[in-house]
C-alpha cells in the first residue's frame, strides 16, 4: 500500500515537474505562520517582556537589566497593594453579581419570551447600540445625570423628595459600579442567550408535564442548562473588570482604587519593573480565577 | 398496576390564527385501550394529543379523563404523562434524577424518590446505567428512559407523539413489541402518534385515521384494512386500488360504475355514506387475480408497465380501461406459472367480495 502511494505521488509529481511546487511540509507551516506571528508578536512576546522586566532594576529615570526581586517584595508587602487587590476583587464581586442577575433576565426575556427570530435579533441589537459609541463617552455621559446638580438629584430634590443632594451618586464605589454594570451587561447577555436558545423547547413542556411550576422549571431546568453560559459571561466580566483603569479613575474621581489603575500609575512615575511585577501577579491571579470557574462549570459544549 | 381511564374527545377544535387544525373532531377512546392516531404530517394527530396532553389550549370542545372534564386543567393534574418525540430527557440529569423529576417536583424526600427511580429503572432492565447521563445512552435505551419518567407519575393514560420515529428499523421493530408488552401488563390507556400504517396495525386496537383535521376512521386494524371507511383511508391504508367513477345503476345490492374513457365496474351497494352520483370502490391488490372476470364489471384488461420482484410475491402495475397504475399483488408461485412482461396485455379479475365502496366525509 505505501509503496504504491508512494509511487503514485511520484508520478504525479513528475507529471508537473516544470511548475514551481512547495513540499506539503512547507505549506503547512506557511499556513500556520500568520496565527503565530500574530499571536507571538502581540501576546507571547509582550507577556515575556513584562516577566523580565519585572525582575530589572530602575531608579527615577531608567530601567537597569538585572535579576532582582524586590520589584515582586515591595508590591507584595505593601499594605497599599493588598487593599488596593481587595478592593478590585470588591468591585469585581459586585459587577459580577449585578450583570449575571440582568443579564440572566435580559436573556431569559429576549429567548424565551420573545416568539419570533426577527424579533429576538431586532432586541439583541438595540442591546449593542449603547456600543455603537466609545467607552469614555459612555462613561463621562453619567456625569450630568449622577452629578451634584445632574438629573437625579434635581429631579429628587424638585419632588421634595431629599432636602439637599445626595452626594455618594457621583464620584462614589457607587459610580464605579453603576457604570462598569453599564459597561459591561453586553458581556453577560451574549453568552448566556446563546445558551439558552440551544435549550430545548420541549424540555420545558417535559418538566411542566411532570408538574413543575414555573419556578420550578427555572431553578431545575433552565438555570442548570444556562450554566455554561453564565460561565463564559462571568470570565468576561471578571477579566474587564479586574483590568479595568479608566472607569474607577473616572467616576470615583479618584478617591478609589484599583489595580490597573495603580499599574497607570507607576508608570507615569516611570517605575516600569514595579508595573510589570504588579501586572505579572494581577496576570496569575486572573487566571487562577478563570481557572477556578472552568473548573465549576463545564463550558467545553459551548465551544 | 394503575387504573386507567377512559378518553371522551367531544368536538375539539384547534385554531392557530386563521387556519384550523383540528376540525370538531369527537373521538371515545375506552380505557386500556392502545389507540393509534395515523395520518400523515399536519393531518393534526400531534395537535390532538396535545390537547389531550394539555400543552396545546383547545380552542372549542372538551376532553374527558374517566369522570373528570380536563379541558382547562395543567398538563400535571390531568393524570396523563406525555412521552416526547424527541425524549426530551434533561441532559444534566442523570437517569435517576431524570425518572425521579417529577417526584421531586412533588417535594417527595431524596431518599423515596430515588428509591422509586430505581425500581422504575429496573422495570426497563436499566438499573445498571442509573448514574449516567442521556446523552452516554443508545436511542433505545433513552426511549426506556423517557418511558420510565412518564409512568412514575402513575398515570391512568400515556401519551406517546411518535415514539418510535428516531430509532433505526430494527430497534424500531423491537421497541414496537415491548410498547405492546408494557401496555397490556399495565392495563392503562395508551394513545400513540404514528405516520406509519404499519405500526399502527402492529399495535394498536383501535386506530384513528386523520386527515387535513378530521376524522376520516376510528375503527379496529382489522375493520380499517378490509373496510376502509373512505378512499382516503384506503389510500393511506395501502394495499388496495381506488377506482373513482360516475355511478350509472344503483340497486338495493348492487352498485355500478363507470370511469371516465374506461370500463364499468361493479360492487356490492353497502349503503355508503354521502355517496350521490360520483362514488369510489376499492380492490385488494393480494386478491387480484390474472384471467377473465366470471361477471362483468369485476375487472379489466389493461397492459403490464410494471413488474416487480418481491420474493414472496410479485407486484404487477397495470394500465387499461381508464384506470391509471392498477396494482396487482401475485403470489411468486402463481406469477411463475404463468409470466407475463412490460407491454403485454393481461385480463385481470376478482371476486365481488373483494371490492369494497367507499364513503365521503361530509364538510
Amino acid at each position: 500500500m505505501a509503496t504504491m502511494t508512494s509511487s503514485e505521488t511520484g508520478k504525479a509529481e513528475g507529471g508537473r515537474a516544470k511548475g514551481f511546487r512547495l513540499s506539503p511540509v512547507l505549506i503547512s507551516y506557511l499556513q500556520a505562520a500568520p496565527l503565530t506571528l500574530i499571536l507571538g508578536g502581540f501576546l507571547l512576546i509582550p507577556i515575556l517582556m513584562t516577566g523580565i522586566v519585572s525582575f530589572w532594576d530602575y531608579d527615577f529615570a531608567q530601567m537597569y537589566p538585572d535579576f532582582v526581586t524586590f520589584n515582586y517584595t515591595e508590591t507584595l508587602g505593601s499594605w497599599v497593594t493588598w487593599k488596593t487587590y481587595l478592593n478590585t476583587l470588591k468591585f469585581a464581586f459586585l459587577v459580577w453579581a449585578v450583570t449575571l442577575f440582568i443579564g440572566f433576565w435580559v436573556a431569559y426575556f429576549l429567548a424565551f419570551h420573545i416568539r419570533t427570530t426577527a424579533m429576538q435579533m431586532v432586541l439583541f441589537l438595540v442591546c449593542t447600540v449603547p456600543f455603537l459609541t466609545s467607552n469614555i463617552i459612555r462613561m463621562i455621559s453619567w456625569i450630568p445625570v449622577l452629578g451634584r446638580n445632574g438629573l437625579v438629584n434635581s429631579a429628587l430634590t424638585n419632588a421634595g423628595i431629599v432636602s439637599e443632594p445626595v452626594e455618594w451618586l457621583l464620584y462614589s464605589d457607587f459610580a464605579v459600579v453603576l457604570a462598569m454594570v453599564h459597561l459591561y451587561t453586553l458581556f453577560m447577555v451574549t453568552p448566556i442567550f446563546n445558551t439558552l436558545m440551544r435549550i430545548d423547547k420541549t424540555l420545558v413542556e417535559a418538566a411542566r408535564d411532570a408538574g413543575a411550576s414555573g419556578w420550578q422549571v427555572l431553578t431545575n431546568v433552565i438555570i442548570p442548562l444556562a450554566k455554561p453560559g453564565m460561565a463564559i459571561g462571568t470570565i468576561f466580566v471578571v477579566t474587564l473588570v479586574m483590568a479595568d483603569f479608566s472607569t474607577v479613575q473616572v467616576m470615583s474621581g479618584g478617591q478609589s482604587a484599583s489595580v490597573a489603575l495603580m499599574m497607570k500609575n507607576q508608570m507615569s512615575l516611570l517605575q516600569y519593573p514595579a508595573a510589570a511585577a504588579n501586572a505579572v501577579v494581577l496576570l496569575v491571579l486572573v487566571l487562577l480565577m478563570v481557572a477556578g470557574i472552568l473548573r465549576i462549570v463545564d463550558i467545553r459544549k459551548e465551544l | 398496576m394503575s387504573k386507567a381511564a377512559q378518553i371522551d374527545i367531544a368536538s375539539v377544535s384547534k385554531i392557530y390564527g386563521t387556519t384550523t387544525a383540528v376540525h370538531a373532531i369527537s373521538l371515545k377512546i375506552p380505557a386500556g385501550t392502545y389507540c393509534c392516531l395515523l395520518g400523515p404530517s399536519g393531518c393534526g394527530k400531534t395537535s390532538t394529543l396535545r390537547m389531550i396532553a394539555g400543552h396545546e389550549s383547545i380552542s372549542s370542545g372538551d376532553i374527558r379523563l374517566g369522570n373528570a372534564v380536563v379541558t382547562d386543567l395543567p398538563p400535571a393534574r390531568r393524570g396523563t404523562a406525555m412521552m416526547f418525540q424527541s425524549y426530551a430527557l434533561f441532559p444534566h440529569l442523570d437517569l435517576v434524577d431524570n425518572v425521579a423529576f417529577s417526584l421531586k417536583m412533588k417535594g417527595v424526600s431524596k431518599d423515596e424518590r430515588h428509591a422509586k427511580a430505581l425500581d422504575m429503572l429496573k422495570l426497563m432492565q436499566l438499573e445498571a446505567y442509573a448514574t449516567r447521563r442521556p446523552a452516554q445512552l443508545s436511542g433505545g435505551q433513552q426511549q426506556r428512559v423517557a418511558l420510565a419518567r412518564a409512568l412514575i407519575t402513575d398515570p391512568e393514560a400515556l401519551l406517546l407523539d411518535e415514539p418510535l420515529s428516531a430509532l433505526d428499523p430494527f430497534l424500531k421493530i423491537r421497541m414496537r413489541a415491548e410498547l405492546k408488552k408494557l401496555q397490556t401488563s399495565l392495563g392503562i390507556t395508551f394513545v400513540h402518534v404514528t405516520h406509519s400504517q404499519e405500526e399502527a396495525m402492529a399495535l394498536a386496537d383501535l386506530i384513528v385515521v386523520m386527515n387535513d383535521g378530521r376524522i376520516e376512521q376510528a375503527a379496529h386494524p382489522r375493520m380499517v384494512f378490509e373496510r376502509p371507511a373512505t378512499a382516503f383511508v384506503a389510500r393511506f391504508m395501502g394495499d388496495h386500488n381506488v377506482i373513482s367513477g360516475r355511478v350509472i345503476e344503483s340497486s338495493e345490492n348492487m352498485l355500478k360504475l363507470s370511469v371516465p374513457a374506461g370500463g364499468e365496474f361493479l360492487a356490492t351497494n353497502t349503503g355508503a355514506a354521502g355517496l350521490t352520483d360520483s362514488a369510489d370502490i376499492a380492490v385488494r391488490t393480494d386478491r387480484v387475480r390474472i384471467g377473465e372476470p366470471s361477471e362483468k364489471g369485476l375487472g379489466f384488461t389493461g397492459s403490464v408497465t410494471n413488474v416487480e420482484y418481491r420474493g414472496s410475491s410479485v407486484k404487477l402495475s397495470v394500465n387499461g380501461a381508464g384506470v391509471e397504475d392498477f396494482t396487482a399483488i401475485l403470489s411468486d408461485t402463481a406469477f411463475f406459472a404463468n409470466r407475463v412482461k412490460v407491454g403485454e396485455a393481461i385480463p385481470l379479475c376478482w371476486n365481488r367480495e373483494d371490492v369494497v365502496v367507499l364513503g365521503r366525509l361530509k364538510h
